[in-house]
């Protein structure tokens, strides 16, 4: 099962690697021979216009968007199509949605030990004390025995890193973590995303926060009409687009 | 009224073991129906194609069906062609083959029930379970089906109270159960027939309602927040 890749030359396998990955929704062609490689401890902010496939992308790299063809591979072994083998390397790969999307019918320490204890068979009273280590670190532990429902949105979403850093995930993906908060909550989320690129988490962040790129990215991909326009280091990006159209989407950015 | 009350002392102890005939018919077939329903339902939510086009498949031959007809085919071709017993007593296994037919009927609708429920659950819960590694099964027994069942409880109660009305439908199936003994009442005593068929109509207002404001009451209670 363990199909591995052909060694992309020098040293390391990179955590994440697309290789000529294609995606059709009928004619929009929302994905066009993406070639992307992240390396450990690499964090990729994925930035473009709306539409322009960079939440897709996103969402192929754990397989919750199928792909038409191409091959995505998650630390050298290729992503399956489906069943155990898809589910056990889910699990390697952290995710973090726009909505939340915390389990709504359990408590907020059960949401975080959920993965480990049904996933990783790991021991309740194991699963509680790293949950607890986890929820401290993002600063909501004092909320553990609510529901979802009764936190605010970047309570929510804080917990939803939790949730997702509990699996010990190999990369972390963000789509677009922030684009459902109020704006004085999108800087707690921030702050707890930025601590965990400090911490040398794998990362790859679809985003509108260019604060955070600055800050955080090693590297910018820009996106355009599904396929990638260009990539730099943030201060290269923002300072010296080469693309029109990144130079474009940037020009629009600026005015706000 | 002298008639109603003689006829109440000949047949009011059958009627109460009757229409418990009844309550005992509901229940199994409840039970029955709801777990049938269950594995329904999550074969129409599978990602197999083949199980959702079976689970699509019963619904629509069983909740198209009429239920005289099941049960019917239950005491005339189960029983009288291929001589299935469910028990060596002879109404023991009429009863059985009843309770059969109806958890086969109301099976279909209680996976309809069950999959309205499936709908008051966002895509999102679905696609971070996934995310966390949980592959299909896992993920609808903790996370999907929790918030199903507590998100159909109003429709799972419409369908019982469905099914417990539908219990006299038995009487095609030959089990004395209460609506049979109702029609023999009247025949003896036409004079009453109306008295009569009020009483069994108020034995099930009795059960029917308590059931109704139970199952509004527990969705409510119920509700999942978001």
């Amino acid at each position: 099962m363990k199909e591995t890749q052909s060694g992309s030359g020098s040293g390391e396998t990179p955590v994440v690697r697309m290789d000529k990955v294609n995606k059709h929704y009928g004619a929009l062609h929302v994905l066009q021979d993406i070639e992307l490689e992240v390396t450990r401890g690499e964090v990729v902010v994925v930035l473009g216009p709306s539409g322009s496939g960079k939440s897709t992308l996103c969402r192929t790299i754990n397989r919750l968007e199928t792909i038409d063809d191409g091959d995505i591979y998650i630390d050298g072994t290729r992503l399956p199509a489906e069943g155990k083998p898809l589910a056990q390397l889910r699990a390697d790969v952290g995710m973090v949605f726009q909505s939340f999307n915390l389990f709504a019918h359990k408590s907020i320490l059960e949401n975080v030990t959920l993965g480990p204890i049904k996933v990783k068979g790991m021991k309740k009273a194991e699963a509680d004390k790293l949950a607890m280590k986890l929820l401290t670190r993002v600063g909501v532990a004092n909320q553990k025995d609510k529901l979802p429902a009764q936190l605010s949105g970047g309570q929510q979403q804080r917990v939803a890193i939790a949730r997702a850093l509990a699996m010990k995930p190999k990369v972390m993906l963000f789509d677009e973590p922030t684009s459902a908060l109020d704006p004085e909550m999108i800087q707690e989320v921030l702050d707890t995303m930025v601590e965990l690129a400090e911490e040398g988490m794998t990362m790859i962040v679809v985003t509108h926060e260019m604060g955070f790129a600055r800050k955080a990215a090693h590297r910018v991909v820009f996106m355009s009409d599904g396929a990638i326009v260009e990539e730099a280091k943030p201060e290269d990006f923002f300072t010296n687009p080469q693309s029109d159209r990144a130079k474009d989407f940037l020009g629009k950015l600026i005015t706000n | 009224m002298d008639a109603y009350l003689s006829l109440w002392e000949t047949y009011g102890g059958q009627m109460l073991s009757t229409f418990w005939t009844n309550m005992q018919l509901t229940f199994w077939a409840a039970i029955a129906a709801f777990a049938l329903g269950t594995l329904l339902a999550v074969m129409r939510i599978s990602p197999v194609p083949s199980l959702r086009w079976v689970g699509t498949a019963y619904v629509n031959i069983f909740r198209n069906t009429p239920l005289t007809i099941i049960l019917t085919f239950g005491v005339l071709v189960l029983f009288g062609v291929f001589q299935v017993s469910l028990a060596s007593d002879f109404n023991l296994n009429f009863f059985r083959i009843a309770i059969v037919g109806l958890t086969i009927y109301h099976a279909a609708f209680f996976c309809e029930a069950i999959r309205s429920g499936v709908n008051t659950v966002p895509l999102g819960q679905a696609e971070a379970a996934r995310a966390i590694g949980l592959s299909f099964l896992p993920a609808a027994k903790i996370v999907i089906l929790p918030q199903a069942f507590r998100g159909s409880i109003a429709p799972i109660g419409n369908v019982l109270i469905a099914l417990i009305k539908n219990s006299t439908v038995a009487t095609a199936g030959s089990v004395a159960e209460i609506s049979g003994l109702m029609k023999t009442m009247i025949e003896f005593r036409p004079d009453v027939g109306i008295l009569v068929f009020l009483t069994v109509a108020v034995f099930f207002v009795i059960v029917v309602i308590p059931v109704g404001l139970l199952t509004t009451w527990a969705s409510k209670k119920l509700a999942v927040s978001r």
